[in-house]
């Protein structure tokens, strides 16, 4: 336990954390986190975080999936293995809908997922706040907001009476 | 959470809670998970698991001697090409067709009463693929060329014709196996990472833990999941209606009186729907019994799945009175009268009039709301609509093939023992993952769960 990753306070209840989140932003912490056992929804509002670029990706991931499907059916049917059947056209749009539509949606599916778990910097196993004993309840009951030494404005005995006045059922140190 | 349903109590709406009252963040997470992690193996559970897997020893025994010999081991020959392996095939694959629809097209209409019977569909979506997937490559005679499905470069340079509704169908069920599978997973992750967190032995920690991937419920983890998990909704809602429709594109699309028909498309997805439902009644009903869960899953959950049963039903019965009108309305004549005069009258009118009292005549008992909140008398009525729908399946595939145009082309199918021992084993290994399931991983989402208590719904407001 040499060097101090954060601190942690625990809280009991999803609105609680909520209003410790919004304080603890404000107050001008920037590097900071709140877990919560569900969605909880206005919380990641409350940490300052806004942006989310999963749909960007999606919509990425889907017209990539759109042109790839529309794309091989072209290709295979109209250049490579072209097929004369009565004259009738090779660029047969009609029937490559369905396949391109497939392809839309499972690559946009598979983008969706991909890039949120990217984003979250998952798979991860290990992260310090896993060393705090209570965190284990972070994915049951409890609810959790962690200042991390990170943060310009991190100063351990500070910062702990800042997180006192929120008036949390425990903190605890995040080790190193 | 707009679309409560309400009740009149002293005159005031009040909402009815979809869970029983009484739970907490604490109080769901332990019951569910200690299931899983705590409840020891019972002498009921390791019999009806081997029940299955013996079943399965016999869906290995039909398709090895199957590889063996070739197809000629079951009843189709010409004309009737396409046996039991389609009937199941189609089957399997609308009985799957409840799970994405409940998790995906539920989710967007805000149904929160959806989140305890989510998972479970969902599982039992990917079990019915697995099933439905057993059939076609089986079915193409000579396996080890089934690759020639897929539009992989090949020392022959021949290509696949995606003109046809054949190919359709491989690109719309492996999409559909694959994204109901990321569905699923991505819905179980926090999940795991309970599981994780409650493990009291290194071995299910490490392996929970390693499938959770670190999860660790911040703030900017769900609310990127939820975006991810909103648009994985909204791409499965068209790809759940898809699916079936194209499907029926493999019959409709021919010019085989029966199955030449526009009306196909929304009448196997409604028919999907109906037979879906009606299995995961019969999963649900003896599964709140054993485990104890009659709290999450409440009559209110049987009662509107029974509703969504009857509705669909009658939809289904509409596609099959149309194909009569249809029929009448192209005249005595008509190979359409002929179809349906052969139906009504032929070799099989047997199987057909079974369809009837099966898909239409029995379920209008589901009008009555004591039998919609009566689980025993919904299990039954939902193990005559699967009976029904694959009778449907079975008229639709058999009965159109055994008279064609011309007489001398007419035949019988008569399935052998290898396909009733091709089916039987299906059903035991979809039966067989699902005790696998109920024991090794949460069968009721817990986290969507603990958005249904007093605690967090307090939060909302």
């Amino acid at each position: 336990m040499s060097a101090l990753n954060g601190l942690m306070a625990e809280f009991g209840s999803a609105s609680d954390l909520v209003e410790a989140a919004k304080i603890t932003h404000r107050s001008g912490y920037n590097d900071i986190e709140a877990y919560s056992p569900f969605p909880v929804h206005g919380l990641s509002e409350a940490i300052g975080f806004h942006k989310d670029r999963v749909g960007l990706i999606c919509l990425i991931g889907g017209l990539v999936g759109m042109c790839t499907g529309y794309g091989l059916q072209y290709w295979v049917s109209a250049i490579t293995y072209p097929e004369n059947i009565g004259g009738r056209p090779l660029n047969s749009w009609p029937a490559f809908v369905i396949i391109t539509f497939e392809l839309t949606v499972l690559f946009g599916g598979l983008a969706a997922v991909a890039g949120m778990l990217f984003l979250n910097d998952l798979p991860r196993p290990y992260h310090p706040v896993f060393n705090v004993p209570q965190f284990e309840r972070a994915s049951q009951d409890r609810f959790f907001l962690c200042v991390f030494a990170a943060d310009p404005k991190f100063d351990a005995p500070q910062t702990r009476r800042f997180l006192e006045g929120l008036k949390p059922i425990s903190i605890s140190e995040v080790p190193e | 959470m707009a679309t409560k349903d309400l009740v009149l109590e002293n005159g005031v709406p009040v909402e009815i809670p979809v869970i029983e009252p009484g739970h907490t963040l604490a109080s769901v997470t332990e019951k569910i998970s200690d299931i899983v992690l705590v409840r020891p193996i019972s002498i009921g559970w390791v019999a009806g698991f081997l029940a299955c897997a013996s079943l399965v020893g016999v869906l290995g025994t039909a398709v090895g001697y199957l590889f063996f010999k070739g197809v000629g081991i079951w009843g189709i020959n010409i004309p009737v090409g396409w046996g039991f392996a389609i009937v199941n095939f189609v089957w399997w694959i609308g009985i799957g067709h409840a799970g994405t629809l409940i998790s995906a097209i539920l989710h967007l209409l805000r149904q929160s009463w959806r989140n305890s019977i989510n998972r479970f569909a969902e599982a039992m979506t990917l079990f019915a693929v697995m099933c439905a997937g057993v059939f076609p490559l089986i079915h193409v005679g000579r396996p080890w060329m089934a690759y020639w499905l897929f539009p992989i470069p090949n020392t022959m340079s021949i290509w696949p014709q995606f003109r046809s509704p054949l190919l359709w169908d491989v690109f719309a069920v492996s999409t559909y196996g694959t994204i109901s599978l990321v569905f699923w997973y991505t819905g179980l992750i926090p999940d795991l990472a309970t599981l994780r967190d409650r493990a009291t032995t290194p071995i299910p920690r490490f392996i929970y833990g390693a499938l959770a991937m670190g999860w660790r419920g911040e703030a900017r983890h769900w609310h990127r999941y939820e975006s991810a998990y909103l648009l994985l909704a909204g791409l499965s809602t068209p790809l759940v209606l898809s699916v079936h429709t194209v499907v029926s594109f493999d019959f409709a699309i021919s010019i085989m009186p029966g199955w030449h028909t526009t009306v196909f498309p929304p009448y196997f997805v409604a028919g999907a729907i109906y037979s879906g439902f009606a299995m995961v009644l019969i999963l649900a009903i003896p599964v709140r019994a054993v485990y104890n869960l009659k709290d999450m899953i409440t009559l209110r959950h049987l009662d509107t799945a029974a509703k969504v049963m009857l509705a669909t039903g009658l939809i289904v019965a509409y596609g099959y009175i149309l194909e009569i009108y249809m029929a009448w309305y192209a005249g005595p004549k008509s190979i359409d009268w002929f179809t349906v005069h052969n139906r009504f009258f032929g070799p099989y009118a047997g199987p057909y009039w079974a369809l009837w009292i099966c898909n239409i005549i029995i379920p209008q008992v589901l009008w009555i709301k004591a039998v919609r909140r009566s689980p025993f008398l919904l299990f039954l009525v939902s193990l005559v609509v699967l009976s029904g729908m694959w009778l449907e399946r079975f008229v639709i595939v058999i009965l159109s093939l055994h008279r064609d145009y011309v007489p001398s082309s007419w035949g019988m199918y008569y399935p052998t023992k290898w396909d009733w021992m091709t089916f039987g084993g299906t059903i035991g290994l979809f039966l067989m993952m699902i005790f696998l399931f109920v024991r090794v991983l949460p069968m009721i989402s817990i986290f969507e769960m603990r958005m249904l208590t007093p605690e967090a719904e307090a939060k909302h407001k």
